[in-house]
């Protein structure tokens, strides 16, 4: 490079100043898809207008088109994780038969669902769980075999199992997967069957 | 199939096989939840293929469109006029071609309209129909009577069958109507934090069995566009565009998108341009 300096200042000095120009004709997309929901949008149901709403996570996650810097996703994920209520008993693990059962279902929050009944896991939607089941989507990593893969239910697994289901953004700032306790789908005793449904070696995940 | 209207000799037949078809489908579902093992959900798919296969045959729209031709032709409404000075946006009246290429810009609304928000306008100016009348139950529901504008939909696009989708992008209005869509599909809100592309940003995704359409590509936008409006044997009901995009929002534990409003267009703005260069099918069967 022999460019004078002075030529590179001002060369910095003209792409700065046409790009600002060419970034301020560029409407806010964003903003005006924002403005267009919340003007198009209407309760239904146990679908409260509200949930149009981004939480401050949605907000971060759609702003960096669910790939925030580094710094910032480390962030995000200490502010998720501390949403986590453990157990206060320390048993992270249920039965595996109920967590099945949660595990197929898929209801629960939309505005034709009765409100207040249990809400489904709706793993089977997205994971590859247990092997009697084949009509699984593709949308998560398989989870077959879970534990087995892991060396079996040690508490660790256990504890990133349950952290994972409650609030699956502590390890992934902006996972596809919902967090399930924190928004209060599932319950304690839901999440420690689904823990065991991954975890357990009786489990036919584990099988 | 209150809405059968006249039907065409060449359908008369097809009348028959669709009664035999609907006995059918009305034991699929049973099928399906009563068992559970794999080997005869397996055979249940592959039973309802079989079936839509036979009924794209002749098409259990053609009903619909039938009905749609009569109600575009009559006159009707306070101000007793008929749908043949309506603009779907390649002149008055002009029905061939339209559907695929909507949405477009309309100056007489000054917005961007698809197809059925474009009927409910032209029923509303033109024929004198309360607007609230036509929003308040919009969509075909089991044991109902087909609302009309879904009749009049089924006839537009039956009008545009085996023709290439070509939807304008010139208007300022009809590019901000595509970049608004593309944003509302990765809008992430909601108790489980979904977007459209959550389930429909991926290449080869599923739920449960159920294969997913990537929009942001041409192949999965057409996929995604082919077969509205369409029967749906869930139901049994005729069902459009409006309806499929507010279903994916109900899924999403959205909350209930207005109907015929900006955002629904601004999104089938996104999804139809994305599918442009490709051939629609006409109306359409689905599960």
């Amino acid at each position: 490079m022999n460019r004078h300096p002075a030529y590179l200042l001002l060369g910095v000095a003209a792409a700065s100043f046409f790009s600002s120009v060419a970034f301020a004709a560029e409407p806010d997309w964003r903003a005006e898809a924002i403005a267009m929901l919340k003007r198009d949008f209407q309760s239904m149901g146990q679908a409260s207008y509200e949930r149009i709403h981004e939480d401050d996570l949605q907000t971060l996650c759609n702003k960096f088109s669910n790939t925030p810097p580094e710094k910032v996703a480390v962030q995000m994920m200490a502010k998720q994780q501390k949403t986590v209520k453990y157990p206060a008993d320390g048993q992270l693990m249920g039965d595996w038969k109920s967590g099945e059962k949660i595990a197929q279902s898929g209801r629960g929050f939309t505005w034709t669902d009765e409100p207040g009944i249990p809400v489904g896991g709706n793993c089977y939607n997205c994971h590859q769980i247990s092997p009697k089941e084949i009509s699984y989507g593709t949308l998560g990593p398989s989870l077959f075999n879970f534990g087995k893969l892991r060396g079996g239910p040690s508490v660790e697994m256990q504890k990133y199992a349950y952290t994972k289901i409650y609030n699956a953004k502590s390890y992934n700032a902006c996972s596809n997967m919902p967090r399930f306790g924190h928004v209060g789908a599932l319950n304690e005793q839901q999440i420690k069957d689904l823990v065991a449904l991954l975890l357990d070696p009786e489990s036919p995940v584990n099988k | 199939m209150k809405n059968t209207g006249k039907l065409a000799p060449h359908r008369a037949g097809s009348a028959v096989l669709l009664a035999a078809f609907l006995a059918a489908a009305a034991l699929l579902p049973l099928t399906a939840h009563a068992q559970t093992a794999v080997v005869e959900k397996d055979a249940a798919t592959l039973e309802f293929e079989r079936f839509r296969a036979e009924m794209e045959e002749f098409g259990p729209s053609g009903l619909w469109e039938d009905k749609g031709e009569q109600l575009w032709k009559t006159a009707r409404g306070p101000k007793n006029a008929s749908l043949e000075k309506c603009d779907l946006g390649l002149g008055p009246g002009v029905v061939k071609g339209a559907y695929v290429q909507m949405p477009r810009y309309f100056a007489d609304a000054d917005k961007v309209m698809d197809a059925e928000r474009r009927v409910v306008w032209c029923m509303v100016n033109l024929q004198g129909f309360k607007e609230e009348d036509l929003t308040k139950s919009p969509f075909a529901k089991e044991g109902q009577d087909t609302p009309e504008q879904t009749s009049l939909i089924t006839y537009i696009a039956a009008q545009s069958r085996d023709m290439k989708i070509a939807v304008p992008q010139k208007h300022p209005k009809e590019i901000a109507a595509y970049k608004i869509g593309k944003e509302i599909t990765g809008y992430r809100a909601g108790p489980y934090d979904f977007s459209c592309l959550s389930c429909h940003g991926e290449e080869g995704k599923r739920i449960r069995m159920q294969n997913l359409p990537n929009i942001a590509s041409s192949t999965g936008a057409l996929q995604a566009f082919q077969g509205w409006p369409g029967y749906r044997m869930t139901g049994g009901v005729m069902l459009t565009q409006q309806w499929r995009m507010a279903d994916c929002f109900r899924q999403q534990r959205f909350p209930q998108p207005k109907y015929a409003s900006d955002a629904i267009t601004a999104l089938l703005t996104y999804l139809t341009v994305n599918a442009n260069g490709q051939v629609y099918k006409g109306p359409g069967i689905k599960r």
